[in-house]
This record gives C-alpha cells, structure tokens and sequence, in this order.
C-alpha cells in the first residue's frame, strides 16, 4: 500500500526540477499521508495492549491536518505549475473550493476516527491496518478538491478508494464483510476503466490533460472530433457518478454499506460521496463549461433518477430486517446524492457556476456533520443489539434520551424540517439554485421526493420516541465515551449550524475558484 | 393606550416569537432546585401554563402599544440580515392583519396549557407535552409575525413536526395513521410553495414582503404570478383547507387529542387563509385574479360539502363523531374565509380576517367542550351522546348544555355573536366582487354559501337537540358540569366570541386599513 505515499510524494519529486514547490498549500494531504506512513510504521513496534495509541495518533493527526487548512484561508495559491504556460496551468490548487473540500474530508475523517475508537475494540480489528487504511484514504480524498489536471484526479480518486475496498472488507472471518468488499472493488474498478477511456478521448481531443487547458481548448478543437469530446465527456463523469452513489451506478451501495463496520459505512457515505461529487464539480464546472448542453441535461437527470430510485427503496425498507437501520441510511444517502447533484445541473444552465457549487458545498457540509451523527447513533445501538435493524432503536429515548433527542435531531435534519433548521435551508439552497436556473421540473421531482423521504425518517424518528415493546430488554445505559463524544460533536454542528446557517451557505455568495 | 416606544415594541414582538423556544428546550431540562413542584409531571405542567401565559402578556402588551391610529404601518419592526447568502432576512412586525391573529394565537395556546395543567395529557410524559406545544406556539406566532418569505415558510414548516407528535402520541384511535397523513399532506403543499416562494423571490429580488406589497407584482410578469399563485396558493390550500384537498383534516381532528384540536382548528388552519392575505393578495395580485373565480368556486363547494358531510354525520344511526363533525364544519366556515379572499373586495378580505379570528374563538371553544363531554362520556360519537343512556345534557349538566348550545349557535352565526360578521362581509364582498372579476359566478357562489348557512344552522342545530336535549335516563349516573379550571379556561373564548360579535369594529377598525392598503398595491 503505498499509493498513498506515491500521490503525495512523487509529484514533488518530478516537478521540482522545474519549479519550487508550496510546501504549505500541500500541506494538508501530504500531512495525512505522512501520518498514515507513520501509524504503519508505528504499528510495527506497538504491544498489543498499547494498540489504542493508534487511534490517538490519528485524532492528534487528523486535527493537525485541518488547522494546517488555516494560514491557507484566502491565499489561493498554486503550486506544480507548467513553467511555460505562465500563470496557466497548474497541477495542485488551495483555492477556497479546495479548502472547503478539504475542511470537509479531514473533518468527516476526523469524526470518523472519533466514532472508531470504540469499533476497532469491539470488532477486534487489526488497529495499525484500520488506521493506516483511514487515513490514506483520506489523502487521496484530501488531494482530489485540490487536483487540477486529470491524471492527478485519477490518482486521487483512486488513492482515495483503494483504501476503502480494503477497510470494507477489514472484519475477519465475515463473510458479508468480504463479499461487500469484492462487490464495491469490481464495479469500483470498472467505473474506473470508463473513466480512464473517456479521459483519453478527451486528451486525444486537447491534447493536455490541465483542466484549465482544457476548458480553453474545446471550444475551439476540430469539428470533426466533436463526438468523440462529447463521449469523452460523459464518459468522464461516470466514473465520478459512481462514487457519488448515483443511479444506476448505485446497486453497491446497500451491500456494501452493511458488509462494512459501521463507522466505515459512514465515512464511505460521506468522504466517499464527498469525492465523486468534487471530481463532477471540476471536471464540468473546470475543464468542460463548453459542453454544458451535453453535462446539464445529463446531470439533472442523473439527479432526479438517483433521488427517486434512493428514496423509494428506502421507503420500502422494512423495518424488521436485518441491518435495515444501515441499509435505510444507504439507500437515504443515495437519495441525498441526487440532491446533491441538483445545483451541479443548474450549473450548465445558469452560467453562474460558483452560487451553484456552493450549495451542493453547504449541502455536503451539513450532510456530512448530521449523517456521520446518525450513523454514530446507530454504532451505539448495534453494540448491543448486532441484527442492526430499525426496530430496535424503538424507545432510545427512554434509556438515551440525549442520543434519541439527537438521533432525530440528524434525522430531521436530512429530513429538511425544522427543528433540523439548517436541513431545510440547505435544501433551500438548493431549490433555489434549481429555481433560478430555470430547472422547474426537476425542482418539482426534488420537492415530491423530500415528502417521500420524511416519511421514513419520521417512521424512525417517532420509533425512538414510543415505549418499549413488551418484554423488550433494555439497552445498557454505558456508552462509550467516543462514541458520545461523536454524537456531540455532530449535533454541536448541527445544532450551530441551525443557529447560523450562513457559515456554510456563505459558500454560495463567494468566488470559490 | 400606554405609550410604548419602538424599540420596546420591538422587544415585545421578538421576545414573544423567540420566548416559547427558549420555553421549549427549558422544559426538556431538569427543573431547576426551589421550582420542582409536588412532582416532576406537575412541575413541567406549570411551567408550561408559565411560558404560554408570559407570552400572551407580552402580546397583550404589544396590542396596547401598537398605535391603533396607523394600523396600516407595520409596527415593532425588527430588521436585521440573518443569511445573506439567501438574501434572508430576520425581519419581524406587525400591522392590523396580524395582530389579532398573534394575540389570538397565545391566547389560544395559553388556555391549552391552563386546560393540561389540570387535565394532564394521557399518553406519554408530560415534558414531551410541553416541550411540542411550546415549539408549536414559536412556530406559530412566527407565521403571523415575519415579513420575509422564506423565513414564512420556516415558520410554516416548524409546526409540522410538533402537531404531528401531539397526534401521534397523545391521540386517540388510528392516531398514527392520521398524523402521518397530516404531516405528508401538508408538507407536500408547502415544498411546492417554497417553489413558488423562490420564484417570486428570485424573480422580484427580494424576499422582503412588504417590499413585495409595495412592488404590488409590477415587476413580476405575468406568467411568473400565475405561477407562483399555483404553487404558493396550493400549499396554503391544503393547509387551510380547501375543498378538495381537505381529506386530511377530518382524520387529524377526529385522532387529536383535545389541546391539538384546539390548536389545529383554532391557529394552524388560520396560517393558511393568512398567507393568501398577506403573500398573494399583495405580491401577485394579476396571478391571484386570474385565480379567483376558481378559489370561490372551490370555497362555495367546500361550505356547502362541508355542511352537507356534517348533515349526514349528525342524523340519527349515522354513527357520526362529534370530533369529525366539527372538522367538517371548519372546512365550511373555511370555505367563507376564503370565499372573502376570493373576492379580492376590502370588504371580503375584511370579512375573511374576521371569520378567520371567529372561527377560532369558536372552533376552539366547541373542541374543548367536546373534549369535556369525552371525558364524561368516555365517548364522542354522536349516536352514543344522542342515545338511550345518552347525554341529555340540559338535563344532567345544564351548563355545560348551555355552553354548547351557545357555541353551536356562535358557529351557525347568530347575529350578535362573532360568528356572524365574517361570514356576513365575505357574502357582502361576494355581491360585489372586485373589478374584472365575472359577477355572476360570484353571484352563484353567494347563493351556494346562503345555501351553506341554512344547512350549517340545521346540522348545528340537530347537534344541540340531540345532545343537549332528551329526556334524562332513569338512574343515570350524575354527570359532572362544568369545572372550575373548565370555566376558566372556556370564559375568555365566550366573552371574546360575545364582544366580537357585538362591537365588531375592534376587529375591523385594525385589519381594514391594512387591506385597504394591501390591495391598493401598497399605497397607503
């Protein structure tokens, strides 16, 4: 494994012939991937019984790595830069995009590491391994947003990936963990391949592979490759659609949502959602704002379908099935995706890229705090009660009642109605984008899907709130700290976000890029 | 009057919209040492009789320093910008429209925490209780107090989770089934109003309501207001409700349990019939009188369907419940409020404020009474009240026989009482709608909602016969009348419907100007 090493090291190493690197712009993916290094290497030298340092580390790291993001607040840099083309193309950006994507992953990741303090103990995973994997994963996810050139966005995305196959398939001896695995990597990997074969026809069309070149390029590249620029296109934005989670490229996600512990399902549902949908973000808004006509209806419809289909299973989901707390947020997060995915289709309409980018940014940021919450919830309950199934979250209130108040805090949240106020402004955010857009039909297909999508998450959320069933056992009280540490965290989020929802929705007033 | 400066006015306003929040989350706390009550269950019971009633003081202080000579003039304006980035702004007062709906509303809301005080909820904790009726009450009185669309809809959506908990879990039978169906059946309007609301904001570049009025929609074209009208004009329908898209109403009235009764008719419904006034009627108005003929047909149907339901559900062996019998009247009475917006008249409008104001006095008044006769009877079916052992209540409760008999002749509109004049001025503006609007359709509804009164009065009165009268049952047990903390909390609903109805220029002499001003494009 050092994919991870290679993203963050080896570019340096070719580019400094030509030019000084920015140390500091680079700083927070080289940090993490430093780290990742470091918690192998440590690992090696651990005693068995000191194998929670680890998890220390990562959270000491992970922290570091999100305040190295401050000195860089409006200093837009740029670094990997062509020495020809002055001022043009450069490889790695910190420009206020890249920053909130960044904030984004190292913070998901952060939670995430909070929230798999308690899940490495429980599960007996191997701790250097889970770490290590945690952390490279983010890298790459951390280098993605500031990639600026598809080679270095394939690296990225892959760096960003491969990790993840291996942490879904970390839970020894389970079947359904290694079966999940296997399915996220090969429809993974097959993504990846399309992805690879429309970026060749789109460098056969340019003849570069900056994304900023690009966008200049292809306007005026030979009529007769027209086509094959169209196909490079779409085929580009595949293999990003299929992180995002979105329909049709989304039968992985139940599967390998339950398959994975738990924390791991939520940082896939939230670093690596968060990845598809920066790499759509800069190749459409970036490299192909011509071929808008071919990206916006494609987009919008990608967006209505992934909704749908997300919500309707999820609607669906029995609530006496195995795993089916898991499972629901899955499939919710497949119908969040198609949100998601709505202001990137205004986009091509509008002509005004960055108010759009920034709602699908305020969006994310909200659902990242409010998802990684209920998933921490649902961690807590499935210590003790393993089928995971949404029946037995029934009456958390009577023994937790913070974690119940919380849980449908996040809920409603998703839900978009208050008093999960900052839900239902993002959701404004991007209704508005939609509206402003002219994108009336697929603004009506999001508002009939936010009704479908309240009424399983009130189902779960009034589940918290009834008695016990009769001769139900009770949940022990005793909650490891991390996991209410992670709880808090989120619903702190959450809960300030509601109180001030211009910290995130601010995104969609500035210049991002 | 007092004389109460701006910026103290501007306090009152903020503090009565933010109070019951900060009452809210307090409730969910442990009380505090020195407040803990005979019982952590009576504690937060008084606690909420606490809050409700700070709130209806501060909004009794609001209505006497509002300068009741300029009601047209939006008062205790507060305006601050809270998300730039959406262009929302935190922008809160009051004018005529408004007032009485807010002082209507905690006043409503406080005699719901008085009536749980001393009947407290069966169902789940108490705290719960309180913590949903108090984000209920925030909710509300922002609805009526914000002057920014988005934040409107903010306001409007914050009631939706609390009445749905207030159903689901202290309601009676089938109670999940109907708060499902409330809260998908409203939310479904309002996210395609938030549509419309977008549209009209983006498209006018504010989301600014008076800023809206003032603009009168010149810088909305016409296809924008015809369609934002659709959108906004759907969700405040269904939230009203109108004819036909009311189904969900019956349901959540029937399973409620009294205080969410209460509540639903008496405010919730109330938010609807407001928005058309204060969103639509202003900001569209091209949209909205292109609409207009079908919203008074739709009206004149719903008053006549909703009596004619209540005629069915009230004759003998009908298996009626009480309950849904008042529901279906509200859609009824709710047809006349908007039937008097429909006219786009000052009259009509007038008249459609103050039947919306009456009919929550009144509406109010008989679920409580229906909810005592439950706890009595055991029973709200009309068949069982009306039977053998039935309740004969000038018989054995002779007051509480009285109240009733009372409130049903409120509601059919006796004159003298509050029930009347709306529904007199709604008809009035229906006589003689506003220009460009076709006369005879009009005509029509008028003569439907006349049909509409007659039947309303025979259904009512057939309830007061068969419940109130009859002869009283050999051996009957005897059947408590009203209590003391019953007559507190009915008194204020019965001298309130009586002065309305006898000196209806306190009401009217507050919204007129403001209508005069709202359909005169904002020009005052």
């Amino acid at each position: 494994m050092t994919a991870p090493a290679m993203a963050a090291l080896a570019q340096p190493a070719l580019a400094a012939q030509a030019q000084s690197v920015d140390w500091l712009a680079i700083t927070p993916p080289t940090l993490t991937a430093v780290l990742a290094l470091a918690v192998l290497v440590t690992d090696l030298f651990l005693p068995e019984r000191r194998k929670p340092l680890l998890g220390v580390i990562t959270l000491a790291g992970l922290a570091a790595a999100l305040l190295t993001l401050l000195p860089l607040i409006g200093e837009d840099r740029a670094t990997f830069c062509v020495a020809d083309t002055a001022g043009g193309a450069c490889s790695y950006t910190a420009d206020g995009f890249t920053l909130v994507v960044q904030l984004l992953v190292l913070g998901g990741a952060l939670l995430t590491a909070v929230l798999s303090q308690a899940a490495v103990r429980d599960d007996r995973l191997p701790a250097g391994e889970y770490w290590f994997l945690l952390l490279a994963s983010a890298a790459g996810a951390a280098l993605l947003p500031a990639s600026r050139d598809l080679a270095t966005l394939v690296i990225a995305l892959e760096v960003a990936s491969l990790p993840a196959f291996a942490l879904v398939g970390l839970r020894r001896g389970e079947r359904r963990s290694s079966e999940a695995a296997l399915k996220f990597f090969l429809s993974s990997v097959a993504a990846t391949a399309v992805t690879l074969l429309g970026v060749s026809f789109v460098y056969a069309v340019t003849g570069t592979l900056h994304l900023t070149e690009i966008a200049e390029r292809l306007p005026g590249a030979d009529p007769g490759l027209h086509t094959l620029a169209q196909a490079g296109v779409a085929l580009t934005l595949v293999g990003f659609a299929f992180k995002t989670a979105a329909a049709p490229f989304h039968f992985w996600v139940p599967d390998t949502y339950t398959g994975a512990p738990v924390p791991v399902a939520g940082y896939l549902s939230v670093v690596g959602k968060t990845v598809g949908l920066t790499g759509i973000v800069l190749v459409t808004v970036l490299a192909f704002p011509s071929y808008g006509e071919v990206w916006g209806p494609l987009l919008a419809v990608l967006a209505a379908v992934t909704m749908t289909a997300g919500n309707t299973a999820a609607l669906r989901q029995r609530p006496g099935r195995r795993h089916s707390a898991v499972r629901l947020l899955a499939w919710s997060s497949v119908g969040q995706a198609g949100y998601l995915l709505v202001p990137l289709a205004a986009a091509a309409y509008t002509g005004a890229p960055d108010a759009a980018v920034g709602a699908t940014l305020a969006y994310a940021l909200m659902y990242a705090a409010v998802n990684l919450g209920a998933f921490a919830v649902v961690a807590l309950v499935a210590r003790t009660r393993p089928a995971g199934r949404l029946t037995d979250h029934r009456a958390l209130y009577a023994t937790h009642p913070a974690h119940a108040l919380a849980l449908g805090f996040f809920l409603l949240c998703l839900a978009g109605l208050p008093p999960g106020v900052v839900g239902l402004f993002a959701k404004v955010a991007v209704f508005s984008a939609a509206v402003e857009a002219g994108l009336g039909w697929l603004a009506v297909v999001m508002a009939l899907n936010v009704v479908v999508a309240l009424v399983y998450y009130l189902r779960w959320t009034a589940l918290l709130f009834r008695p016990a069933a009769e001769g139900a056992t009770a949940l022990p009280r005793a909650v490891p700290r991390p996991l209410t540490a992670a709880v808090a965290l989120a619903a702190l989020i959450g809960v300030a976000l509601s109180g001030a929802p211009q910290l995130i929705l601010r995104f969609t007033g500035t210049g991002l890029f | 009057m007092p004389d109460i400066s701006e910026p103290v006015l501007q306090l009152l306003l903020a503090a009565t919209v933010a109070g019951p929040l900060v009452g809210a989350v307090a409730a969910l706390l442990p009380a505090p040492p020195g407040l803990k009550g005979k019982s952590p269950d009576q504690a937060v019971l008084r606690h909420g009789v606490l809050v409700t009633g700070v709130i209806l003081l501060l909004t009794l202080a609001l209505a006497a320093g509002f300068d009741h000579s300029r009601p047209s003039v939006m008062q205790a304006s507060t305006d601050i910008s809270w998300i730039p980035a959406l262009d929302i702004r935190l922008h809160l007062g009051v004018d005529g429209i408004s007032l009485p709906l807010l002082v209507l509303t905690a006043l409503l809301t406080f005699l719901c925490a008085l009536y749980s005080y001393f009947r407290p909820p069966t169902g789940a904790s108490p705290k719960a209780f309180v913590a949903l009726l108090l984000l209920l009450e925030t909710g509300t009185l922002a609805t009526f107090a914000v002057l920014d669309l988005i934040l409107f809809f903010l306001a409007f959506e914050t009631v939706l989770i609390p009445m749905y908990f207030l159903i689901a879990r202290w309601g009676g039978a089938a109670r999940e089934q109907a708060a499902g169906k409330f809260i998908v059946y409203t939310l479904l309007g309002s996210v395609i109003m938030l549509l419309g609301l977008l549209l009209i904001g983006l498209k006018a570049g504010t989301f600014d309501m008076v800023a809206l009025a003032a603009d009168g929609g010149s810088s909305l074209s016409v296809t924008v207001q015809l369609v934002a009208v659709i959108a906004v004009g759907l969700g405040l329908a269904v939230k009203s409700p109108m004819w036909p898209l009311h189904s969900w109403l019956p349901d959540a009235h029937t399973a409620a349990p009294t205080v969410g009764s209460v509540l639903l008719a008496g405010v919730l419904l109330k938010m609807g019939t407001y928005g058309f006034v204060r969103i639509l009627l202003p900001a569209t108005p091209d949209g909205l009188h292109a609409f207009a003929p079908y919203l008074g047909a739709f009206a004149a149907v719903g008053i006549v369907y909703g009596s004619l339901v209540c005629l069915s559900l009230v004759r003998e062996g009908g298996k009626g419940d009480l309950k849904r019998l008042i529901a279906y009247s509200s859609v009824g009475h709710m047809g006349f409020v908007l039937l008097g917006i429909a006219t786009m008249t000052p009259t009509g409008v007038n008249g459609a404020l103050f039947a919306n104001v009456a009919h929550g006095l009144i509406t109010g008044l008989l679920f409580f009474l229906v909810g005592a006769l439950k706890d009595r009877t055991g029973s709200t079916g009309i068949d069982a009240l009306a039977g053998v052992a039935g309740a004969a209540l000038y018989g054995r409760a002779p007051r509480l026989g009285a109240l009733l008999a009372f409130a049903a002749v409120a509601s059919l509109g006796l004159p003298g009482l509050a029930g009347f004049w709306g529904e007199m001025l709604a008809m009035f503006g229906a006589f003689q709608p506003a220009a460009g609007l076709s006369r005879p359709a009009f005509l029509v509804y008028l003569g439907l909602a006349g049909l509409g009164t007659l039947l309303t009065a025979a259904y009512l009165l057939l309830v007061v016969r068969r419940i109130c009268m009859g002869a009283v049952p050999e051996g009957a047990p005897p059947l408590a009348d009203v209590r003391g903390h019953e007559a507190a909390t009915w008194t204020p609903l019965v001298a309130l419907t009586v002065l309305a109805g006898v000196w209806p220029a306190v009401l009217l002499g507050l919204t007129d100007p403001a209508v005069q001003k709202l359909l005169a494009g904002g020009a005052s």
